[in-house]
């Protein structure tokens, strides 16, 4: 079959995007821009900023002096990529064959599409038009070739539509640039005076290839058709969706557990197929009266387990009110993430043991909340309240970088906040003989100290503490300390904590 | 009694030593429907309580089952608490997760390394609701990846308690239930009860500071086993029996509520 390409350009791609986002930024002069070898370069300027003197690559800085109150916003490295891959899977709708064409283009091969639309000009004028409205200054092409419809996509002036072979003339008049050159090659042709690929293009194959690479060859090869060019088409990521139509309306508990089961085992065939879990899911049913009811549930680790999915989606089945029946249910995986097969350790905790663990606190999570599952993990700070972090269950891992610190002694109760105790002491920095709390007296025995503790000063100021671990009569062992120094102000004492 | 033996003839004797071996058998079976589980998950754990152990059938520290432990005040709370996170570090030796359920949690991690027990192998479940706890506790007994779970609550019922110890059975977690200031102290299905209270520490003669943490361990029921007192203290990621039984003194505020005499 004859093949057809048209190949789109996004003159301002970044900028459009931003405008389309906030719609005030459109006809304003503005420009994004990243670090680049320690200094900010502009790396794309919008429409109405170009006829400022304003262009690509150049710094900062003499932007802002060319134009002072110039609007900059900043420049993510993947951010082409992304725009055109959102790009590619929309224009999808005109073609099956999309291709991103970095840093700015798409190429489209529309063989067999266009008459759809009743002819290649129609065609065009729907996928430029629509973009257009969208927002994007666009400029499209049509050719036998990829190479010449990028070429007068970008330096065409007469006709969007190359006819079937004449993709040769149409390159005639266009500068080299049209033809995907490097910067290096494109010099030397301009400083021999090569200004319209005419000039060149019948010249012997040995004499372009001595003087300028087989690069320019191929590219020449490339536009006219003679040597092939490879496309990578997007594949478009499919939803993890499943449906499931009953003949007849579902109204009970029994009938929705055999309908999850049906869809999970369906979906997990599938995740497991391609080596990812499932982070949260969404089960719906369509009502006969036109009503959705959900519940979506969440796990602490991918899993692609229908058995354990079900437990957690079983919790939540009461919730659903089939009311006259559910004729239509439907699972959908929002989230979905790689499973990280542990391996098996001989004679230790095994990792089966921690996918069993997960699994559990994925139940608990489900009834009681992911917010009352707490593990800790040691913290570089001497103030007590921040010594530890709470972290997310991970199965396997340990203390990480840091261990847990013995060499000062902890209380294994710590209250918080700390309570306000009275207390009488004998002398500056001792213990106290005795202390009330809640209007009932300890007399101390023993005690050790103190251990002053100071304030982290790059995170909050104010007096030291000097924290003492006294024993009662008793044998009760509490640890007391002491907000402040004695003869500057007024030092406070708290009750901290009970050790064992 | 040897005289009376040999007046048996081989014939009944071999019938006795066959009863004999019936009871045993017997017996064994009962101790595994009590939940006295001969064959542990954890074989090789020595708990180093010396004498204590003696009070237990068969002289091992029974896992696999539900110990249930009494405090009536913060002290002797905080007592238990340290007592339990000593025999969960000797459990979790071996690796293995354990998980503490609790309504409103007061535990400090920092303090537990010093019993011996990571506290990165602890997961906190911290209930909002109090009757969610007994739910909490019962899916942690059920799971037989864990090692222990730890459960802090008020009051349970005996019917409650039946079957947390049958998820137990199955599992072979062991179970710890800290209870707080219980309104009652009535008969549950669990193995043991201990009490647990702070006594002062013991220092050599003219030394400052504090000594070893150092409790009376009352154990007041154990199914099987004979209940008893003992004094124990924490030394060197260890319990260390303290053999010379006094009754401490307990003057001022903490004999008020020593309600079990």
């Amino acid at each position: 079959m004859h093949r057809r390409y048209l190949s789109l350009w996004f003159r301002h791609l970044t900028t459009d995007r931003l405008a389309i986002r906030r719609p005030e930024l459109r006809d304003r002069a503005f420009v994004t821009a990243a670090p680049e070898r320690g200094r900010m370069v502009v790396k794309a300027v919008s429409a109405a900023a170009a006829p400022l003197g304003l262009f690509p690559g150049m710094a900062l800085a003499d932007a802002r002096a060319v134009f002072p109150s110039l609007q900059v916003f900043s420049d993510r490295p993947d951010w082409h990529q992304k725009l055109l891959r959102g790009l590619a899977e929309w224009s999808l709708r005109y073609t099956p064959v999309a291709c991103i064409d970095p840093p700015d283009g798409l190429v489209l091969d529309i063989s067999g599409c266009p008459h759809l639309w009743g002819g290649e000009r129609p065609y065009l004028k729907d996928i430029v038009g629509t973009l257009r409205a969208k927002g994007y200054r666009v400029r499209g092409a049509i050719a036998d070739t990829v190479g010449a419809a990028w070429a007068v996509a970008r330096y065409g002036e007469v006709s969007p539509i190359i006819g079937p072979g004449s993709q040769r003339e149409a390159l005639l008049p266009l500068p080299p640039e049209a033809l995907r050159l490097d910067a290096d090659v494109l010099q030397r042709l301009t400083k021999l005076g090569f200004r319209q690929i005419g000039q060149f293009l019948d010249m012997p194959a040995g004499a372009l290839r001595r003087r300028f690479g087989d690069k320019l060859l191929l590219r020449i090869g490339q536009a006219l058709g003679t040597e092939p060019e490879a496309l990578h088409p997007v594949q478009p990521l499919e939803p993890y969706l499943e449906r499931l139509p009953c003949m007849e309306p579902i109204s009970t508990a029994t009938g929705i557990a055999i309908a999850l089961k049906h869809l999970l085992d369906k979906i997990c065939a599938r995740l497991s197929k391609e080596g990812k879990g499932l982070r949260t899911g969404i089960f719906r049913g369509y009502r006969l009266d036109g009503k959705v009811q959900q519940v979506a549930i969440g796990t602490s680790r991918a899993s692609h387990n229908p058995g354990h999915l079900f437990r957690l989606f079983e919790l939540k089945i009461p919730s659903i009110e089939p009311d006259l029946g559910i004729e239509l249910f439907e699972i959908e995986a929002p989230l979905v993430e790689k499973v990280v097969e542990g391996q098996e350790v001989l004679w230790q905790v095994s990792g089966r043991d921690h996918v069993v663990v997960g699994e559990l606190l994925d139940r608990i999570a489900g009834k009681i909340g992911m917010q009352s599952i707490r593990c800790y993990l040691p913290q570089e700070h001497h103030w007590p309240e921040r010594s530890i972090k709470e972290v997310p269950f991970l199965a396997g891992q340990g203390a990480g970088d840091m261990s847990w610190p013995i060499q000062a002694p902890r209380p294994v109760q710590l209250l918080s906040p700390p309570e306000p105790i009275e207390v009488m002491v004998p002398l500056p920095d001792y213990p106290p003989l005795h202390f009330r709390h809640r209007g009932t007296i300890f007399r101390i025995v023993k005690a050790d100290g103190p251990e002053r503790i100071e304030q982290e000063w790059w995170l909050q100021t104010g007096p030291p503490r000097d924290y003492y671990c006294v024993e009662d009569e008793g044998g009760a062992r509490y640890w007391l300390f002491r907000l402040g120094l004695y003869g500057q102000g007024n030092p406070q004492w708290f009750l901290h904590g009970f050790f064992a | 009694m040897i005289s009376v033996k040999y007046t048996i003839s081989t014939n009944t004797m071999e019938t006795i030593l066959e009863k004999s071996e019936i009871i045993r058998q017997l017996r064994e079976k009962i101790m595994g429907l009590e939940g006295f589980s001969k064959s542990s998950p954890h074989p090789f754990v020595s708990f180093g309580l010396g004498p204590l152990e003696a009070a237990f059938p068969g002289n091992v520290f029974p896992t696999g089952t539900i110990h249930e432990f009494i405090s009536q005040e913060s002290s002797s709370a905080a007592s238990t608490n340290g007592f339990i996170a000593g025999l969960l570090g000797l459990l979790t030796q071996r690796g293995g997760y354990c998980l503490w359920v609790s309504h409103r949690r007061s535990l400090f991690p920092h303090g537990l390394k010093y019993f011996g027990l990571a506290p990165d192998r602890l997961i906190f479940v911290d209930v909002p609701r109090k009757k969610d706890i007994l739910w909490v506790l019962e899916q942690g007994l059920k799971c037989p990846a864990l090692t222990a779970v730890v459960g802090e609550l008020q009051e349970l019922s005996f019917t409650e308690s039946q079957r947390l110890q049958l998820a137990v059975e199955r599992s072979k977690v062991t179970g710890f239930l800290h209870r707080c200031q219980p309104r009652q102290q009535h008969a549950l299905a669990c193995a043991t009860r201990w009490k647990i209270t702070p006594r002062q520490s013991e220092l050599e003669e003219g030394m400052p500071g504090l000594g070893h943490p150092s409790w009376r361990v009352e154990l007041l029921k154990v199914r099987n086993g004979r209940p008893g007192n003992w004094l124990f203290a924490w030394e060197n990621g260890r319990f260390r029996h303290l053999p010379s039984y006094q009754i401490p003194i307990r003057p001022g505020i903490s004999t008020g509520s020593q309600r079990y005499a």
